[in-house]
């Protein structure tokens, strides 16, 4: 079948997809948007997380075919439009929160999604939301540092704004 | 395969009359895993995204009607005054991504012993109906006759969830769970506990410790018991350490758990004791506040 959604505020195109397959699958494979990573495939690593219609999921639980007409935000769409890194991922990256790198789209969108919702979390506010993203690197310190990072960041260009 | 995408709710329950085993996937938490690991192919999905009502809720005088795809997430967030059991469970599904795409109504059509919604619903009371349709109709089946076996409910082939109605809290009520962390796990076993003052009952919901969800009936009417002849739902004073103990191992007499990778039988059997004990206490000292500050 074919399917036709918009991936980081363009309109993309899939054709052959197969009825079973997984959003994730078509962002990889189909659409040439491989930074959503493929590690566990049933929703506990949180490595494939993006946003569908601005709600961070896990793309390997979506359907493809449920994201006809729908919105995706991949973490290539966290970039700045001058494609600069984006506030997220310039913390995670000064905070020396990536080892091996896999978890980290996930747990960038994931952040982003946080810092929307509440630009000053608290520890225990960060742990809950990042609760379903792994890192077997066991960098969590880092990570921990970096969305704290990202978080005063944030702040302190909201208040300059 | 084929997938079907009805853009209204009669249009899915024209596709479902028509490929009676085709699956119905809305978050797809549960559904994907299996089409990713190739578990079960189906002949056909059908994807209930499109159908916007499945994911309202509403609140007629004292019962909610909550749409099936309504996500733990916004159970969480706008309904923990209600249902402040089922929000809490919602609150040890998975992980936020989990939760902002799974909802009750998956929950009851896998019926997997280990669902975190069940021993919440049936906790909730007797009065819990599940809203199912087909072509045929609209039939609301009591929570007590909705599970039947392991991973089977009583559904017919050609019927969806509509919606689940649910008492709106009338006293506290609580949800335990055991796992080895807080997020990410399926329950080893779980309990959902809730106090009905305006009925004089009490509700109980055994989770992962039996081939389905289940309710423990006799430490339920051992309890209603006690707190309809000392008069306790009038004074809210102190249950005493008996009563507490005494429902504890009613709870855990109702189960018949099973060995397997995530826990024993008699672990399941004694954490069931002492998640009994703690909700009972919790709620109880909730409950006896009430009574106190309104005297």
């Amino acid at each position: 079948m074919r399917v036709t959604f918009t991936a980081n505020g363009k309109p993309v195109e899939a054709d052959d997809v197969w009825e079973g397959e997984s959003l994730l699958y078509v962002l990889r494979e189909r659409v040439g948007l491989p930074g959503s990573k493929n590690a566990c495939e049933q929703g506990e690593c949180g490595s494939c997380t993006v946003y569908l219609d601005g709600t961070p999921v896990c793309s390997c639980l979506v359907a493809a075919g449920q994201v006809q007409d729908r919105e995706v935000r991949t973490v290539e769409g966290l970039a700045e439009e001058n494609g600069e890194l984006g506030l997220v991922q310039q913390a995670f990256i000064d905070a020396g929160a990536v080892q091996c790198g896999f978890c980290t789209p996930g747990l960038l969108v994931q952040t982003d999604a946080l810092l929307e919702t509440d630009a000053q979390p608290s520890d225990s506010d960060i742990r809950e939301a990042l609760s379903g993203n792994l890192c077997r690197c066991t960098g969590y310190e880092k990570i921990m540092d970096a969305v704290r990072l990202a978080s005063a960041r944030k702040c302190a260009k909201a208040a300059s704004e | 395969m084929e997938f079907l995408r009805p853009a209204t709710w009669d249009e899915a329950l024209a596709a479902k009359a028509e490929y009676p085993t085709a699956l119905p996937i809305s978050g797809g938490t549960d559904v994907m895993v299996e089409m990713n690991f190739d578990v079960h192919r189906p002949s056909a999905i059908l994807d209930l995204n499109r159908i916007t009502e499945l994911t309202e809720w509403s609140i007629d005088g004292d019962v909610v009607r909550l749409g099936a795809s309504v996500p733990y997430s916004r159970i969480i967030n706008e309904l923990s005054g209600p249902l402040p059991g089922l929000a809490l469970a919602a609150h040890t599904v998975g992980s936020p991504q989990i939760r902002n795409r799974g909802g009750v109504g998956g929950n009851l059509g896998a019926a997997s012993p280990a669902g975190d919604s069940h021993p919440a619903l049936l906790a909730a009371g007797r009065d819990v109906f599940v809203e199912v349709a087909s072509v045929r109709g609209t039939r609301m089946i009591a929570i007590d006759d909705f599970y039947v076996g392991v991973k089977r409910n009583s559904m017919e082939q050609d019927e969806l969830i509509r919606a689940v109605h649910i008492p709106v809290a009338d006293g506290p009520q609580q949800f335990s769970k055991i796992g080895t962390r807080n997020a990410m796990v399926i329950a080893v076993c779980a309990f959902g506990f809730a106090l009905h003052p305006k009925n004089g009952t009490v509700g109980t919901g055994i989770g992962s410790a039996a081939p389905t969800p289940r309710r423990a009936v006799e430490a339920e009417q051992y309890l209603q018991g006690v707190l309809a002849e000392r008069g306790l739902w009038e004074s809210g004073d102190l249950l005493g350490t008996e009563v507490i103990q005494k429902f504890g191992e009613l709870v855990k007499a109702a189960a018949s758990p099973i060995d397997d990778v995530r826990g024993t039988a008699d672990y399941r059997r004694h954490a069931l004791a002492v998640m009994a004990r703690r909700t009972l206490t919790w709620t109880w000292n909730d409950y006896s506040k009430q009574i106190r500050s309104a005297a």
